[in-house]
């Protein structure tokens, strides 16, 4: 049994891959110490090696793993495992956006990667989900059933969130602000995107992956581009990790 | 691990009318830093003893050594720029250093007076000389500016209020007006630097200077080839290191210092003996400078276990790439060879500026790197558009690539420990 380890900035997942198929998977909220907690969720498994991927990578190391690999090998390497066909990867987790190239093999070939800012990443989305007064996993959803054009013009999070809050006040339906929301964060895929270039085949990974809003937007926007989500988005980390696992050990 | 301080002088810091309480915390904390840093590296060269302690000394002894130049009349200058002609300084008898401008620490004193949103290294530069926590600032005849960006160009005007501030203009073309203009420059310097020694700077004593400045940075580039060998006989930390404090030791001795070290390396080399690994991925670092104490990349890379092994930067190869003429036979020949010495200099803030990506792909190939990193700080919009012709370069080259833009705070150190990393998985497969 091989374990993948993902300790992101807000949740810990774990997969795991034996005889060729991934056979379990799991994903909590991280809480203070994510090593301890990413410890006990692998431990059903007994695995034989175990590699750890995300921003805790090396504090698992330091603990239990056997090894690490940067979240943007672990996500070309899961997506590849899911849909060979994509050599474009956007894997947008709640830290940080992603846009990875892959060679036919899966390997990485070129990235992009949003430095300190937290401007279209899952942690914007959720702070003005919050702003706004939606539960998470109702922000999408709201959003995608809006048809009012609005713009938000800030991509900066804290200013954003200004604007946010001044749109409220002029008496705008939240529904129209959520959507503005939304639109700014496709955008910035969109020109993420741009920036490294595409193929026609487009993966999309990672906790935002889950809000049906972001996708459609980002479909609508490409033309004659498949945009597709794996089963379960969020755990492709941990399986690219779990493959690795697999690979060190020479059983892939 | 030894122990690493940087020594106190408070006395001496006093008199220089500093903020001594807080300086004596940030000299507490870069010694810290530095032990963590460099210290902790395995197998570094003996001759890394000489610079150790240069740093352990940078705010004592090296300070007194000023004091003592200014004492006998001879001009002390500080500059941020390499197109500030060092020889014109040597040859008055006088001292040439660069300042302090690569700490996060005197930000927030910047930040009270100039704009949050430009470049870190002019916040850090005159945070430095506002919190008067920097003793070099405190010891310089006055500072000597330039053009190279607006940023700086600017502040040198608030920044005369507190430190006399001259300013001298760096072309941004290399036509021959702009030449024209740039050897007027380099005369009205000569005659400014002259002011304060108080005598004419004669034809022997340019040659002099012109010998020690190609002397030094002879032995700058005989380091950096050595460096290049595979595998490489010292870390890039301890290189940046060295070309760091080129900008403040006395250059004689530095240089001797340097070629010391050099010959240690060469015995390495025979000996086999390597750093950090034998398989280490090696990295070409290009773009904008890193003052002293910017360790930020370096610390990144080679924590990641990579090596870096040129750094195409004015801390780097564009500060002691060219050499000039020792030999002219009159003063307006020596002068002008100094001002085509220095007009092959490659900053971003000349357009067009073709001659630089030739030179990083040049260096690129020299290092036996296997892939660059152009590394720019925030807001230095002419490094930040360059890159966009390196990247392309590279793409046509097929040259892994990788550009981060960044400041002196550690908050974005997690991202960039991802950055580098998959990079250096990129590159390994």
């Amino acid at each position: 049994m091989y374990v993948g380890v993902d300790l992101g900035s807000r949740t810990i997942k774990i997969a795991a891959w034996q005889d060729g198929r991934m056979v379990g998977h799991n994903l909590q909220e991280s809480g203070f110490e994510p090593h301890e907690q990413a410890r006990e969720m692998i431990t059903a498994y007994n695995p034989k090696q175990v590699v750890a991927t995300g921003y805790g990578r090396h504090l698992a190391r330091e603990h239990f793993a056997d090894g690490v690999i940067t979240e943007i090998k672990a996500h070309g390497m899961g997506i590849h495992a899911m849909l060979p066909q994509a050599t474009t990867v956007v894997d947008i987790g709640g830290q940080d956006s992603k846009v990875i190239t892959l060679n036919g093999n899966g390997q990485v070939t070129n990235f992009q990667m949003n430095d300190k800012c937290a401007a279209g990443t899952g942690r914007f989305l959720e702070i003005m989900a919050t702003s706004l007064a939606y539960p998470l996993g109702d922000f999408g959803p709201a959003a995608l059933a809006s048809e009012q054009e609005i713009q938000i013009n800030s991509m900066c999070t804290v200013f954003a969130e200004s604007e946010v809050i001044s749109m409220k006040n002029r008496g705008i339906p939240r529904q129209h602000i959520a959507r503005a929301v939304h639109s700014s964060v496709a955008d910035r895929i969109i020109a993420m995107l741009g920036r490294v270039g595409f193929a026609e085949f487009i993966a999309f990974s990672g906790g935002v992956a889950n809000n049906p809003c972001i996708v459609q937007m980002v479909r609508t926007r490409l033309e004659n581009v498949q945009v597709v989500v794996p089963e379960n988005p969020s755990i492709i980390g941990a399986l690219g990790a779990a493959l690795e696992a697999a690979r060190k050990d020479g059983q892939a | 691990m030894t122990h690493f301080e940087i020594k106190a002088y408070p006395e001496m810091w006093k008199d220089l009318d500093m903020d001594v309480e807080r300086f004596d915390k940030m000299r507490l904390m870069l010694g810290e830093i530095y032990e963590k840093t460099y210290l902790s590296q395995k197998n570094r060269p003996a001759g890394m003893a000489y610079f150790d302690n240069m740093v352990a000394e940078i705010h004592g002894g090296r300070i007194k050594e000023l004091l003592a130049a200014k004492e006998e009349g001879r001009p002390v200058i500080g500059t941020f720029c390499v197109y500030i002609p060092e020889e014109i300084v040597l040859a008055a008898g006088g001292v040439c250093v660069g300042l302090c401008g690569g700490s996060q620490g005197s930000v927030p004193d910047a930040e009270k007076i100039l704009p949050r949103n430009i470049c870190p290294m002019v916040k850090s530069a005159f945070g430095f000389k506002a919190g008067r926590i920097c003793p070099y600032f405190q010891v310089v005849d006055f500072v000597y500016g330039e053009t190279t960006c607006d940023a700086k160009k600017k502040t040198w005007e608030i920044l005369d209020d507190m430190v006399p501030t001259h300013v001298m203009e760096i072309p941004q073309m290399k036509n021959q007006t702009d030449q024209d203009m740039w050897l007027a420059e380099v005369k009205a310097f000569k005659t400014k630097v002259e002011s304060i020694s108080g005598k004419e700077v004669t034809l022997a004593e340019m040659r002099q200077a012109t010998r020690t400045m190609n002397n030094k940075r002879k032995a700058l580039q005989r380091l950096n080839r050595l460096r290049h060998t595979n595998p490489t006989p010292i870390s890039g930390k301890d290189v940046l290191l060295i070309e760091q404090i080129a900008f403040y030791d006395e250059p004689v001795r530095f240089a001797k210092e340097v070629n010391e070290l050099c010959d240690e390396l060469e015995k390495r080399i025979s000996d086999n003996v390597a750093i950090p690994g034998k398989n280490a991925a090696r990295i070409m670092v290009a773009g904008v400078p890193m003052a002293l104490p910017n360790w930020k990349l370096h610390n990144l890379v080679e924590g990641a276990g990579a090596v870096i092994v040129n750094e195409e930067s004015c801390i780097g190869t564009r500060y002691y790439k060219d050499l000039m003429d020792e030999d002219a036979e009159d003063m307006e020949t020596i002068l002008q060879n100094l001002t085509s010495r220095y007009m092959q200099i490659d900053c971003s803030c000349f357009t067009p500026n073709n001659e630089r990506i030739d030179q990083v792909l040049k260096e690129y190939k020299e290092s036996g790197a296997q892939g660059i990193i152009h590394y720019s700080l925030q807001f230095c919009h002419t490094y930040n558009i360059e890159e966009i012709r390196i990247r392309q370069a590279c793409e046509k080259e097929g040259i892994p690539y990788m550009f981060i833009e960044s400041d002196y705070s550690p908050e974005d150190v997690g991202q960039l420990q991802t950055r580098v990393e998959a990079f250096l998985e990129q590159i390994g497969e």
